[in-house]
């Protein structure tokens, strides 16, 4: 495996109960780099994410985080490990405060969390005025960048992102994808799942297309917005 | 025709206005004005009885945290509760006086009990027992979130990994109910017993008796309300069982490791039951059976003030144990006089009453 491999799901094979849905799905991160999954409806984006972070066991198949078999780990060694994931939804604590949820963040680390807490305020000004209310109170939008405050807590090397931006206003959309970007500029390496193909396309550098559980078509996302299929199936071209 | 359709239609619209807003009023506002009015209304009809009301809510409180921070964590309704309480209760006496199985604790007591240690059952300011007590319920306290742990390990965690539902769960607390009831009989009888003999002593506050152990209750209650309260608010372990109740997918994949908060829970939730357990048996008696009665104004303290919030428990209890005290000693109209048989009964009134109007109780979550 080459040195700058952050993140490497290898032939995963998953699913639910008796139903496998993911029939060897293989995806690579790496350093610094954003990679979006994109994919029908049912395609399995959010299985995929799952079983890479440990939430669903894994019946084929390996995830190494910085070349290491993280394979079926307990999700707090994976956390401990530097990996971060936001949940498409259900992605806050609601009757926690805004300052609780990002300590909910931060539960693994030590330290630092003074400076993390400064970081992610300064990337999400709007949560600082409101640190003291309830995550409930929150509009869908300030949910979802306080989902993803939580997750940057950790300081993580890989970010899992499960459709930050379902469900938001186009202005919000457009925020949310644009404070993504500046969090990949930070360094921090990112796996998009997005349902908003051509946004997710225009500011990732490679992408995968999963149908069916299985892999596609991959490559660099300029390829991808401009590839025939690709344009046809999910980009409304 | 068309104008007493339209009439119609207006007059319809105003009552369904009408009773959105009063019913906006009967949960809200009123509810509290009721709420108020009541204790009001016993502070200058029945003092005594709001006062012994108060002191037993306290106690109730003290239980029913116990019983929403399991179901937080847990979801389910912890059943032998109350069973424990006593259970802990016969622990401390059993430290205090060495006593097992007897008639007469003079006569069967063991050799060597905390009450042997120098001065252990003097009397400490004006309170009916010693240190002895004191140090027994502490080491009671230690014991139940040992027992508490050991029973998660052994009953409720292989029906986790089973993925039962909550009604297993409850079936399986209810179960241990029964075994600890049984050897609480087979251990210490079905005489009633109590710590200290002898007379207790009171003072007089405005106009009322009121024994000095009860202020000792009391005042036990709220300080350890408050300890919940800081460990809940103020703590990372507290904010993680916090998050662990709303939403425990997300506290997993925060990196929190869930397994440990549930053991925990069980450990602090043991311990607040060794305490309530002490405290009831000191304002009361020790009596088997007193375990499993008190387990309808436990739940009724915590679903009335919102299961799962901590401050609803303490409002819950001090609710219930109120009202169950002035009711008996009120003269109804046309009922007449309650008999005292029916005292945990009225929990379950306050409980219907109070469910009627909000069915999430005083302080429970919204969704
Ligand atoms: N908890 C579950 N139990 C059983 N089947 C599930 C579960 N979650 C998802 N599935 C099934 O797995 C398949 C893939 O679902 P998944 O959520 O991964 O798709 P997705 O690509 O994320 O779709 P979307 O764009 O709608 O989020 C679907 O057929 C879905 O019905
Ligand atoms: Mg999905």
């Amino acid at each position: 495996m080459p040195e700058n491999v952050v993140l490497e799901a290898r032939d995963v094979v998953t699913g639910y109960g008796e139903v496998e849905i993911l029939h060897g799905v293989s995806v690579t991160v790496h350093e610094g780099e954003m990679v979006a999954v994109i994919g029908p409806n049912g395609a399995g984006k959010s299985t995929l994410l799952k079983a890479v972070f440990g939430l669903l066991p894994l019946r084929s198949g390996r995830v190494f985080l910085k070349g290491e078999d993280v394979t079926n780990q307990r999700t707090d060694e994976v956390v401990r490990k530097g990996l971060s994931y936001v949940p498409q939804v259900d992605n806050v604590f609601p009757s926690l405060t805004i300052l609780e949820n990002l300590e909910m963040g931060a539960f693994v680390r030590r330290d630092g969390r003074r400076d993390r807490l400064d970081q992610v305020f300064s990337l999400f000004p709007d949560l600082v005025t409101r640190k003291g209310e309830v995550a409930g109170r929150l509009s869908g939008g300030q949910r979802q960048m306080l989902a993803l405050a939580r997750a940057l807590m950790l300081d993580p090397q890989v970010l899992l992102l499960d459709e930050p931006s379902a469900s938001l206003s186009p202005k919000m959309v457009g925020l949310i994808f644009d404070r993504i970007r500046v969090i990949n500029q930070g360094g921090t390496a990112i796996l998009l799942v997005e349902q908003n193909a051509r946004e997710a396309l225009s500011i990732c550098h490679r992408g995968y297309v999963l149908a069916m559980g299985a892999n596609r078509l991959d490559g660099e996302a300029k390829g991808l917005l401009e590839n025939a299929e690709v344009g046809r199936l999910y980009l409304g071209a | 025709m068309a104008t007493i359709e339209a009439g119609r239609e207006r007059f319809r619209a105003a009552l369904r206005d009408y009773q959105r807003a009063a019913g906006g009023f009967l949960t809200g506002a009123g509810l509290w004005l009721l709420i108020g009015l009541f204790f009001v209304w016993a502070f200058f009809q029945h003092r005594d009885a709001l006062v012994t009301g108060l002191v037993t809510g306290s106690v109730f409180a003290l239980g029913a945290i116990g019983i929403t921070l399991i179901y937080g964590i847990l979801k389910f309704g912890h059943f032998a509760h109350g069973d424990s309480m006593m259970l802990s209760a016969y622990l401390a006496f059993f430290l205090v006086s060495g006593v097992i199985v007897g008639e007469r604790q003079d006569t069967q007591a063991l050799p060597v009990n905390l009450g042997d240690l120098p001065g252990a059952g003097e009397r400490i300011w004006e309170f009916s027992f010693g240190y002895g007590l004191l140090l027994a319920m502490a080491a009671a306290a230690v014991i139940m979130a040992g027992v508490f742990i050991a029973l998660d390990r052994a009953v409720y965690r292989p029906l986790r990994r089973r993925r039962s539902g909550i009604v297993i769960f409850s079936i399986a607390s209810l179960g241990l109910a029964l075994v600890i009831r049984s050897l609480m009989l087979i251990f210490w009888g079905a005489d009633p017993r109590s710590y200290t003999r002898g007379f207790r002593s009171s003072f007089d506050l405005l106009g009322t008796r009121v024994l000095y152990d009860q202020l000792f209750i009391f005042c036990m209650a709220m300080l350890l309300m408050a300890a919940v309260y800081l460990l809940l608010y103020r703590t990372k372990l507290g904010k993680a069982m916090r998050a662990m109740a709303d939403n425990p997918d997300l506290a997993r994949i925060s990196g929190i490791n869930t397994e440990q908060i549930v053991l925990w829970t069980w450990g602090v939730a043991g311990a607040l039951v060794a305490v309530a357990g002490v405290m009831l048996a000191l304002q009361a008696q020790l009596k088997p059976e007193i375990g499993f009665i008190v387990l309808l104004p436990l739940f009724a303290a915590a679903i009335v003030g919102g299961i799962g919030s901590p401050h609803g428990a303490l409002l819950g209890g001090l609710i219930v144990g109120a009202v169950q005290e002035v009711a008996v000693s009120t003269d109804f109209p046309l009922l007449g006089e309650v008999s005292p048989g029916y005292k945990f009964s009225i929990a379950f009134i306050v409980l219907i009453v109070i469910l009627l109007v909000r069915p999430r109780g005083l302080f429970g979550a919204k969704q």
